[in-house]
């Protein structure tokens, strides 16, 4: 099979979603990629360096500068026209395009893959992952949405892709970019992380949240993250959130603290390799995950640890 | 302007999901079922877009029979008319799609709201392919929506903050968790809903074949993690912070 892969990519360098996707296309077959945007001589050198790509499609527009769905998904269905399958990281980029590609093709997409079983043949969670299925696809071409944690990163170096130029398919006309407010994050990103620092509803105020969790995630080099009703409350912005409605995250060491452990915030992180929960009630659900628990009061707690770290 | 919404009857998101032991799926008999989410929020959404001179809501639903009780209940919130789209097998985000696209073809609406992932298969894909198909905008994820002339304003929750998008008129819209809060129903508000009309229908009567592109193998449970060691304090806690290679 050949495959499409469509890089996530800031404008410099390329997101690391895309390499867990590159891997991913690459168990379908030979994997090319597709780099969308204005201004791509970086971006699109980067991915060409990617191990195992094969050709790199560049596809550089003003129409496409803010990746909107409706001027890209007309460009992916033209390359569909050589490629087997399309292939994107579940980011919301890759969550908003993918499904109208599909719907274009006439197929029906496979969102967030954990496990490619054979060409046809893959896992995905359904029910915020507390159940895993095997699908099969009848539709001769493929469209795929990859979890990220499912997979490791394709290397990003040792490739040799071949880069070539696409010519745009236009502005479509539907929809325009009116702006964006990117949260200037110097932490590691959620997604990537070795170690998050998860903050709940029980740190009770947004000052709280930074005095108590920033500076235990400073001393761990972890990244930040929080529950739902810890964003719903304003105490940690929507970026934050780690759930099934949220980020998937899978990093070496988890802590949540002051988090219930909800299902929605289950299905978000109990793939990390060591999770450790600070909870004052000793039934909270979250330690029935939990491979180190701490009973306790966090205003308590949480000055005391990162003091003694 | 008229806006329809789309909803999904799916188990209650208080239910903890029990796989069958025959691994042929979740077992969805005798468990509580109740409107998905996310189309709470887009009913919601309606509603309060009725009180900026909205003219009329509809609402649809595919699935089996009792997904009626799901349009009740959003006739109850606020909705004025209700389709139900009666299919006793499965259908998939495309067919969902096709259909919800001829009814558009016969409704006409300004605005089609829809929840932005079902959270029973979490598939996360029928606005974007209703967008598709009837060649229109999409304000996906949406955590703002501003009507203007021709156009709404869609901020978007994208990864690393949030996008605000202008899409022409016809458009849809999928919700995220805080575009708003959904309403109870009044008691008095149920009753009344009883008597707002249902149109009943099948996917044939679309002409759309809703026949299945995914066959599921089976359904297992996800490998669990035990509950591991309680610690007694900070200190030891750090010990075991120390141990994993989480210096001091
Ligand atoms: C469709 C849908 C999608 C959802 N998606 C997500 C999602 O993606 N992510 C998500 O997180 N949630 C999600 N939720 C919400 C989820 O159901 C829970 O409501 C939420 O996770 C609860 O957040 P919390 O644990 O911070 O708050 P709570 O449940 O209120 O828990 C607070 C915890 O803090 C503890 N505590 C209180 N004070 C202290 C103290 N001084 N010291 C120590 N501990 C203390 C309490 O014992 C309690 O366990 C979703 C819900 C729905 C309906
Ligand atoms: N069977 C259905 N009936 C009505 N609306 C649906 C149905 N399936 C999906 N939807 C709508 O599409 C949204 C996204 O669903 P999904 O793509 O399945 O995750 C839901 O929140 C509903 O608004």
């Amino acid at each position: 099979m050949k495959t499409l892969v469509w890089v996530e990519h800031d404008g410099s360098a390329v997101k690391d979603a895309t390499l867990s996707a590159v891997t991913a296309a690459s168990k379908l077959g030979e994997v090319h990629l597709l780099v969308v945007g204005q201004g791509l001589d970086a971006v699109a050198a980067a991915a060409a360096k990617i191990a195992g790509v094969g050709k790199v499609h560049v596809a550089d527009d003003a129409a496409f500068a803010h990746a909107l769905a409706e001027n890209v998904a007309p460009l992916i269905v033209e390359l569909m026209g050589t490629h087997d399958a399309f292939v994107a990281p579940s980011t919301t980029h890759g969550k908003n395009i993918a499904p109208r590609v599909a719907a274009l093709l006439d197929v029906m997409q496979i969102s967030d893959i954990l496990s490619v079983e054979s060409e046809d043949t893959f896992t995905r969670p359904i029910y915020a992952g507390n159940a895993i299925a095997t699908v099969q696809s009848s539709d001769t071409k493929k469209v795929i949405t990859v979890r990220g944690t499912a997979f490791d990163k394709a290397a990003t170096e040792g490739g040799s892709g071949e880069i070539e130029a696409v010519a745009s398919t236009g502005d479509k006309g539907l929809s325009t970019f009116a702006g964006s407010e990117i949260a200037a994050n110097t932490r590691p990103e959620l997604t990537s992380a070795k170690i998050i620092v998860s903050g709940g509803r029980a740190l009770g105020s947004g000052e709280k949240f930074h005095e108590l969790i920033d500076p235990l995630a400073d001393k761990l080099g972890a990244g930040v993250g929080a529950s739902r009703a810890a964003v719903d409350a304003g105490y940690a912005p929507n970026d934050y959130q780690v759930g099934q409605t949220g980020k998937i995250v899978a990093p070496e060491v988890y802590v949540a603290v002051g988090i219930s452990g909800a299902i929605q915030h289950l299905a978000g992180m109990k793939d990390s390799k060591v999770i450790i929960a600070i909870n004052k009630d000793e039934d909270a659900p979250i330690f029935q995950v939990a491979d180190i628990g701490l009973v306790g009061d966090l205003f308590k707690i949480l000055p005391e640890l990162t003091g003694k770290l | 302007m008229k806006v329809l919404v789309p909803v999904k009857r799916v188990l209650d998101y208080n239910v903890k999901p029990r796989v069958k032991a025959d691994g042929t799926g979740v077992d969805l008999a005798n468990v509580k079922m109740s409107m998905n989410p996310f189309d709470e929020i887009a009913v919601e959404e309606a509603i309060r877009l009725k009180a900026q001179g909205a003219t009329e809501i509809v609402v649809v639903s595919i699935g089996e029979q009792k997904s009626q009780e799901t349009l009740r209940t959003a006739l109850a919130m606020g909705a004025d008319r209700a389709i139900l789209v009666v299919s006793d097998t499965r259908v998939e985000p495309l067919g969902v799609a096709k259909i919800l696209a001829k009814i558009v073809e016969e409704e006409q609406p300004d605005l089609v709201i829809l929840g932005k992932q079902a959270i029973d298969d979490d598939n996360n894909q029928t606005g974007q392919m209703l967008a598709g198909l009837l060649g229109w905008g999409q304000g996906t994820f949406a955590s703002k929506v501003e009507i203007a002339d021709g156009s709404v304003n869609v901020t978007r929750e994208v990864d690393g903050g949030s996008e605000t998008d202008t899409l022409k008129l016809p458009a849809i819209i999928t919700t995220d968790l805080r575009l708003n809060e959904p309403r109870y129903a009044s008691l008095p508000n149920i009753m009344k809903a009883k008597s707002k009309p249902m149109a009943n229908k099948t996917p044939a009567d679309f002409g759309v074949d809703v026949t299945p592109r995914i066959t599921t193998l089976k359904v297992v449970e996800p490998s669990k993690r035990s509950a591991g060691i309680k610690v007694a304090d900070v200190d030891e806690l750090v010990m075991k912070l120390a141990a994993m290679g989480i210096s001091k």
